[in-house]
């Protein structure tokens, strides 16, 4: 029996560790190597040069996880709120734009915020001046909230319909009042969706070059635009690829472990109480 | 409150299906501005069914996914299996192993792949960018999005059958493919759909892998850099039903399922 166990699982594993763990230790690997194949520390340094990138990347992928979340949060809390049988439909509407070209949306926004666009010819028809939206820091943050919304919901919607509907009950039953039971009561209790929304939301924000390169005109530069730039780009080199990947990898392990202890700090506190 | 709630979501519907919408109703429109409207036509998608590079990148799509869908379906029920009879801590760290790739941002999986493949031809002389490749990625991130679907299936299962099977005298082989898999089939099915409509529409992990191999999402990236043919329209609004449909299938099967189960 226990030999074919083990069967079942060896193409899996042994997949995995090809196409898996072997590429992402060959980026650790790159990142410390130069292109002679001896061991530096200087792609790394290198890097470090573009921190000005980094910090834009953290700070658009911060704010477009922020707005997220406070368009997201009333919109999953309004759908727990249906009756059961909608609750189904709305979250398939939901996931259909999901499942949909995330370019063909993309560029379906750069048609929408050009400076002779919709939404401009719907400005100027209300008689105000057009307003210069595509290539702006702005519209990539737009581009990153429109494509991400949803893995912000979906979390979110799920850990407030598994709540048990008792626990509100019994706060009513001690006089808890509206805002009272959602500060101490529901809040806490969806706070795990609200957090794996934020990583679902962050990590493809901080680490996209397709959004930037559409709807910030290649102008704008993010982590992203300077891995592809590395690799496919004029300037190639993937050892210095390599070693921003990585930074962005650490970045993101950085933020999931916050994340983790807010999560559980916050569970603590629960119990506490 | 009641129609506050009702506004609102509204508002974000239409948010999230204003482009999508837009997109459908230029394909139509008879000139090749994006903003001015200028009668109805069909010539567009007439034109995207003679578009050779069109075509042929559809084909080759279609190709990758069903490729990356079969095998990813096949590599992930077995490790689901596997995975249900392990020992704690190897569940666990397989269960991590399988978590990498959908923690990962794409773009590092991406470049991770491609420094591989290059290595790998440089220094074996096999997988050469293109189908094959792109193939691999494709099913890489597949798999466990196959393994989270036929889970649950195995959890439900009642494994005494598989055993009594067994006792009835039917070798393990036959009694897994005799009484498991129909028992997971909708599991498997809907990881196989999944993999499908993923690998269609990947373009970041596509794009670093695979060299000059045309798909769609690859042919969209080249033709919105440069000038846009209305005839990307076209495609969007066919790769837009194509997929509300699958994801219809998807959801009637498992509203059946939750039927059936009730």
């Amino acid at each position: 029996m226990k030999i074919k166990l083990k069967l079942n699982l060896l193409p899996y594993i042994l997949w995995m560790t090809l196409f898996v763990l072997i590429p992402l230790m060959l980026i650790i690997a790159f990142a410390f190597t130069t292109p002679e194949g001896t061991f530096t520390f200087n792609n790394i340094i290198y890097a470090t040069k573009y921190s000005a990138v980094f910090g834009r990347s953290i700070v658009f992928g911060a704010i477009a996880t922020i707005i997220c979340f406070i368009i997201g949060y009333p919109m999953a809390y309004f759908i727990s709120k249906t009756k059961i049988k909608y609750q189904s439909v709305f979250i398939m509407l939901l996931m259909i734009p999901m499942w949909t070209s995330f370019l063909l949306r993309t560029y379906a926004w750069m048609t929408i915020l050009e400076y002779n666009g919709l939404l401009n010819k719907v400005v100027s028809f209300f008689g105000f001046e057009k307003i210069n939206m595509i290539n702006t820091p702005g519209a990539i943050i737009l581009g990153m909230i429109y494509n991400f919304l949803p893995y912000m919901i979906l979390p979110i919607y799920t850990a407030l319909s598994k709540m048990d509907k008792r626990v509100i009950e019994a706060a009513q039953d001690l006089g808890a009042n509206k805002l009272t039971i959602f500060k101490k009561v529901i809040f806490p209790l969806s706070l795990s969706g609200v957090i794996s929304g934020i990583t679902m939301v962050f990590v493809p924000s901080v680490s996209t070059f397709v959004i930037s390169k559409m709807l910030g005109g290649g102008a704008i530069l993010v982590i992203g635009d300077l891995i592809e730039m590395q690799f496919l780009g004029n300037s190639y080199n993937p050892y210095l690829g390599s070693a921003i990947s990585l930074i962005l990898m650490v970045i993101i392990l950085i933020c999931m472990g916050i994340m983790n202890q807010l999560e559980d700090y916050s569970a603590n506190q629960n119990k506490v109480k | 409150m009641k129609i506050l709630s009702k506004i609102y979501m509204t508002l974000i519907f239409i948010f999230l299906y204003a482009p999508i919408f837009v997109l459908i109703a230029f394909s139509f429109n008879n000139s090749k501005s994006r903003i001015v409207w200028s009668g109805f036509t069909f010539k567009w998608y007439l034109r995207l069914f003679e578009n050779q590079d069109i075509l042929h990148a559809f084909y080759n799509t279609i190709i990758i996914a069903s490729v990356s869908a079969i095998i990813a379906t096949v590599l992930g029920t077995a490790a689901a299996v596997g995975i249900y009879k392990s020992k704690k801590w190897q569940k666990k760290l397989i269960i991590n192993i399988t978590n990498l790739p959908m923690i990962n941002p794409e773009i590092v999986t991406g470049v991770s792949l491609m420094i591989f493949f290059v290595l790998i031809y440089n220094i074996f002389g096999f997988f050469k960018p293109g189908l094959i490749t792109r193939s691999c990625a494709h099913t890489t991130f597949c798999v466990p999005y196959v393994i989270l679907s036929v889970m649950p299936k195995i959890r439900q299962m009642d494994y005494h059958t598989y055993e009594a099977a067994q006792d009835l005298g039917c070798n393990p082989i036959i009694a897994f493919i005799k009484v498991v898999i129909p028992q997971i089939m909708p599991g498997i099915i809907t990881g196989m759909i999944m993999s499908f409509t993923m690998s269609i529409d990947d373009f970041v992990i596509s794009y670093f892998v695979g060299g000059t191999v045309q798909t769609l999402p690859i042919a969209v990236y080249s033709m919105t850099r440069k000038i846009v043919s209305p005839e990307i329209n076209a495609l969007s609004s066919v790769l837009f039903i194509t997929v509300f449909v699958l994801l219809i299938v998807i959801n009637l099967r498992q509203a059946k399922d939750k039927k059936i189960k009730n």
